[in-house]
């Protein structure tokens, strides 16, 4: 009996091994949802890892209080679809602050609705481990990170400094309060992602598929006016074009690309031509140079 | 940057074929190694960038980054691409590995960038125990290095099999063969024994590309493949599915009364339903029943699927345990040989006692003998009494329950573990099953008719182990003699080791160092074992400066029987004493590793007896000792009549 497994076969059941470990070795895991298409995979494979059961902790999602409409929408009807523990957390000083992309940039916005919001939960639950979708070939700090990453009980991260990771056992060992961020898809790449939410049919997020959809321009990017807190400035107009996203985050800091790909095949074929990386539509990493690295190092996932 | 229009879009059909296409490719995960400067980071570049892997932006970020902190001019500097930490960039240095993903149209491949500088040895480690092929970059001007052997040997002991020899940076020796040549020999003569299936050398320029992936014509007389030429078709396939079925169990799965299966990852073999499999550490015997899967039941499974079994019975497994072919059974021992690559500025100390990690189990071990350290220059075994940071050697290992395994030789999964710091909790070393010993096989605890308890019940006393540290002075050797007095008068049966009087004795063989300070504790907490066993209450009066070392004796005796007391007296007070006058001599620099003076002490914690000294006579301490063992007793008398929880 030879059966030689597939390229997505390999992944999955190391994704798998992966969120069994930490089952098995951690008293109070949680998963990092996102509501993203990596999320969505990551949420997908749980399902799988400990299937006939539930997954055997709770999804926590950190609202920036910003994010699209149509991703909340999503996240609820998911919830109730898959019958999983969603716990839902707002840096409640950040909003009492009025703390907003708009008025004090994506640095500052980032900062406290989402590295200090998360701590803030972690801290709030207790979690000794949570799960994030980050994959390596995102970026290049993440493409230094262990699968298992230490925190220690600041929730700092010490590139310079990371546990050796040696085959596929991992020190899950920590002292209380320290704990450990894991990264299941590591080593999937963004192809690998689309071709398994094709083959899986996993359901993602509908602003993937492009659609008409009222965006303006702003700073070289397309941004999608989602609700009334989008103020234009003088000369902006709202003009409704054909797009899509090929990266969900908060929406005045994520730009839309113009395309026509409304089906999960065409999506995959744009990509293959692309020309430029998907974190390019994140406003975020390009505040300053190492920004990815200063962020990881504060508890940004 | 302005956002962009994606292009031509590909019809559904094609992107199906091209799907499908890449999900026949294979894998090959690879690392780059050698000395600083080799050029590792600039190859992987090159790699990226010749399989069109790097997008306009990150080229963009890239062209900016090389200005700012580049090393190669005008010209892109690639290894800015993979050093992905400001650090690194800032030091023009790659400190920890990074993995990088790009594929041609005949295989995908996964490559880590690892270190070159020695002190992140440990970090190359990683990048080399997930790869099946190493590409071992030397510097054409430089030769063969003292790093490139020592990432040769651990690439080698970590069981890859597979080498590049890139013979790099050719183009500033003026493409001479004669270089390559004697690069080759040099390499070739000293690899000889690693146990190497393929060694393939290519001369190139990483930084230009000459032989990456376009053959160079600047090299006529190299008639060789190129890197990616090469990289595609080597094969490099250990058939996992060939060997004997083992499945370490990684999770209990159990959400209701009617399910039990046991998850974890196939290490080896097949497996079928219906088929005969044996629980390795009890020997027990049962079948599949099921192979559960998300989406419906298997028939059959392999080596590398991640699947959870049901057995046809109740039999007992739990975590760390492994579900074998009944036809080839793996080891269990707790006593094996093993080669350990060290990790960790604090040296490997045998004695001491570390957390044994396999993929599923974890116990705790102590290095019994370090039969030898290897010399990365010239393989010459090398005696010696400790394993510093990035050293490699031979170890007999001990641990506290018997694990099962096979040599790392036979499989790469169930022959491996970590151990891990007690106290720090980071992973200090990395081991290689080599054999079990087999002593282990043959002693056999003996099953004593007289036991501890009627011993003890024969004295009238339950026995304890009350374990005196602190300085040199503190007044240890005082109160326990005390102590002693005072239960002898109230008919109680006792035992003194003292430090002192031990080492003139069982352990007169010993020193001071750090490895003999270790092997005098462990012994020491041998003997207090035996004696409790005997029914005694033992006092020990030692030192014992590490902390890892009263947990290690801590952890030998039965729960509630050690009692570590905490004989707290400052060090300038124990210096003023000085009863031995050992202080003024050891602060004159005449006694070498004196606790305190230039060897460390670790304070206690969390002692059950704390006793400061300061300003407290020796017959006060002795009462609340006394008090600590009096409330003891009461207390699991209750717990034994039921009286009182």
């Amino acid at each position: 009996m030879t059966i030689a497994l597939t390229h997505l076969q390999r992944l999955e059941a190391e994704s798998i091994h992966i969120f069994r470990e930490v089952a098995a070795a951690f008293s109070k895991p949680v998963m990092l949802y996102s509501v993203g298409k990596d999320s969505s995979v990551l949420m997908h494979l749980a399902m799988k890892a400990f299937y006939p059961a539930k997954p055997p902790f709770p999804f926590l999602h950190v609202d920036t209080t910003w994010k699209f409409r149509e991703m909340i929408a999503f996240r609820d009807q998911m919830a109730q679809k898959l019958g999983f523990d969603l716990l839902v957390h707002v840096n409640e000083d950040g909003v009492r602050d009025n703390i907003n992309p708009f008025d004090h940039g994506s640095n500052t916005h980032t900062h406290v609705m989402k590295t200090v919001a998360l701590r803030q939960a972690l801290d709030k639950y207790g979690f000794d481990a949570a799960f994030g979708g980050a994959r390596r070939d995102e970026e290049k700090s993440r493409a230094k990170e262990r699968i298992f990453s230490f925190r220690n009980a600041q929730h700092v991260w010490d590139p310079k400094n990371q546990r050796p990771e040696m085959w596929k056992i991992f020190n899950t060992r920590i002292a209380s309060g320290e704990s450990i961020r894991v990264f299941p898809l590591s080593n999937w790449t963004e192809l690998d992602i689309w071709q398994y939410i094709l083959q899986e049919n996993i359901p993602i997020v509908p602003l993937y598929f492009a659609k008409e959809r009222p965006v303006v321009e702003r700073d070289g990017m397309l941004i999608l006016n989602d609700d009334d807190r989008m103020k234009l400035r003088p000369g902006e107009t709202v003009e409704n074009r054909l797009v899509r996203f090929r990266t969900l985050g908060c929406y005045p800091l994520t730009g839309a690309i113009e395309s026509a790909a409304d089906t999960l095949e065409a999506i995959v074929g744009e990509m293959l031509t692309a020309r430029t990386s998907e974190r390019q539509g994140r406003l975020i990493d390009r505040d300053e140079a190492g920004s990815m690295e200063k962020k990881k190092r504060e508890g940004y996932f | 940057m302005r956002h962009i229009m994606a292009k031509s879009l590909a019809p559904t059909d094609s992107v199906r074929d091209y799907l499908a296409a890449q999900e026949k490719k294979s894998l090959l995960r690879f690392l780059t190694c050698g000395s600083v400067d080799d050029g590792k980071s600039t190859l992987i570049g090159r790699l990226l960038s010749d399989t069109k892997q790097i997008f306009e932006d990150q080229l963009a970020a890239l062209e900016r980054d090389s200005r700012k902190h580049g090393t190669t001019g005008d010209d892109i500097d690639f290894a800015l691409l993979v050093d992905g930490l400001e650090a690194e960039r800032e030091q023009g240095i790659t400190i920890d590995v990074a993995y990088r993903f790009f594929a041609t149209p005949k295989r995908k491949f996964i490559v880590a960038d690892t270190p070159g500088h020695e002190q992140y040895t440990r970090n190359m480690a990683t990048g080399a125990s997930t790869a099946d092929l190493a590409i071992v970059l030397i510097d054409a001007r430089q030769g063969v290095l003292r790093q490139t052997r020592r990432h040769s040997i651990i690439a080698s002991l970590l069981g890859i099999r597979h080498i590049v020899l890139a013979v790099n940076k050719i183009d500033l020796v003026d493409f001479d063969q004669a270089i390559f040549d004697r690069i080759v020999e040099d390499y070739g003569q000293f690899s000889r024994d690693l146990g190497f299936q393929s060694i393939v050398p290519i001369p190139m320029s990483a930084r230009y590309g000459d032989n990456v992936s376009g053959r160079s014509d600047n090299m006529q007389w190299y008639s060789g493949p190129t890197l990616i030429e090469h990289l595609e078709t080597v094969s490099v396939e250990e058939a996992a599915v060939e060997l004997p079925f083992r499945f370490p169990v990684q999770y209990v799965n159990r959400p209701n009364l009617d399910f039990r299966g046991f998850a974890g990852t196939i290490a080896s073999g097949a497996i079928a339903q219906g088929d005969e499999v044996v629980v390795a550490k009890s020997g027990k015997s049962s079948h599949i029943k099921r192979i559960v899967a998300y989406g419906g039941d298997l028939k059959q499974a392999v080596a590398g699927q991640a699947i959870t079994l049901v057995l046809d019975d109740e039999v007992e497994v739990s975590r760390g345990n492994m579900l074998v072919s009944p036809a080839a059974r793996p080891q269990v021992a707790d006593q094996f040989a093993a080669n350990i690559v060290w990790f960790d500025e604090h040296a490997l100390l045998p004695g001491r006692s570390y957390i044994l990690r396999t993929e599923t189990d974890q116990t705790s071990a102590t290095v019994t003998d370090l039969k030898y350290r290897i010399n990365v220059n010239d393989f010459a075994h090398e005696a010696a009494k400790s394993l510093e940071m990035n050293e490699v050697g031979i170890c007999n290992i001990s641990t506290r329950a018997p694990i099962a395994f096979d040599p790392f030789a036979e499989n790469r999964t169930t022959g491996a573990f970590i151990l891990i710091d007690r106290i720090s909790n980071a992973t200090v070393g990395a081991g290689m099953i080599v054999h079990s010993l087999r002593r282990a096989e043959n002693i056999h605890w003996q099953s004593l008719d007289v036991g501890k308890r009627v011993r003890a019940d024969m004295k009238n006393q339950r026995p304890a182990v009350f374990w005196f540290t602190g300085l040199s002075g503190s007044g240890k050797s005082t109160i326990a003699n005390l102590f002693e007095k005072k239960l002898f008068a109230t008919g109680r049966h006792t035992y003194i080791l003292d430090g002192d009087n031990v080492r003139h004795g069982l352990n007169r063989d010993l020193g001071f160092t750090d490895a003999d300070r270790v092997e005098n504790i462990r012994r020491v907490a041998e003997v207090a074992k035996l004696m409790a066993d005997a029914g005694l209450i033992v006092i020990v009066s030692f030192i014992s400066p590490f902390s890892a070392e009263r947990r290690m004796a801590r952890e030998l005796m039965a729960d509630g029987e050690f009692i570590e007391v905490f004989v707290d007296t400052p060090f300038e007070e124990c210096a003023k004493r000085d009863p031995k006058g050992l202080y003024a001599r050891a602060l004159k620099g005449e006694i070498k590793n004196f606790t305190g003076v230039d060897s460390p002490y670790e304070a206690p914690e969390k002692p059950e007896i704390h006793l400061k000294t300061l300003g407290r006579s020796a017959e006060e301490m002795v009462d609340a000792l006394e008090h600590w063992l009096n409330e003891r007793d009461i207390a699991e008398d209750q717990y034994d009549s039921g009286g009182g929880i």
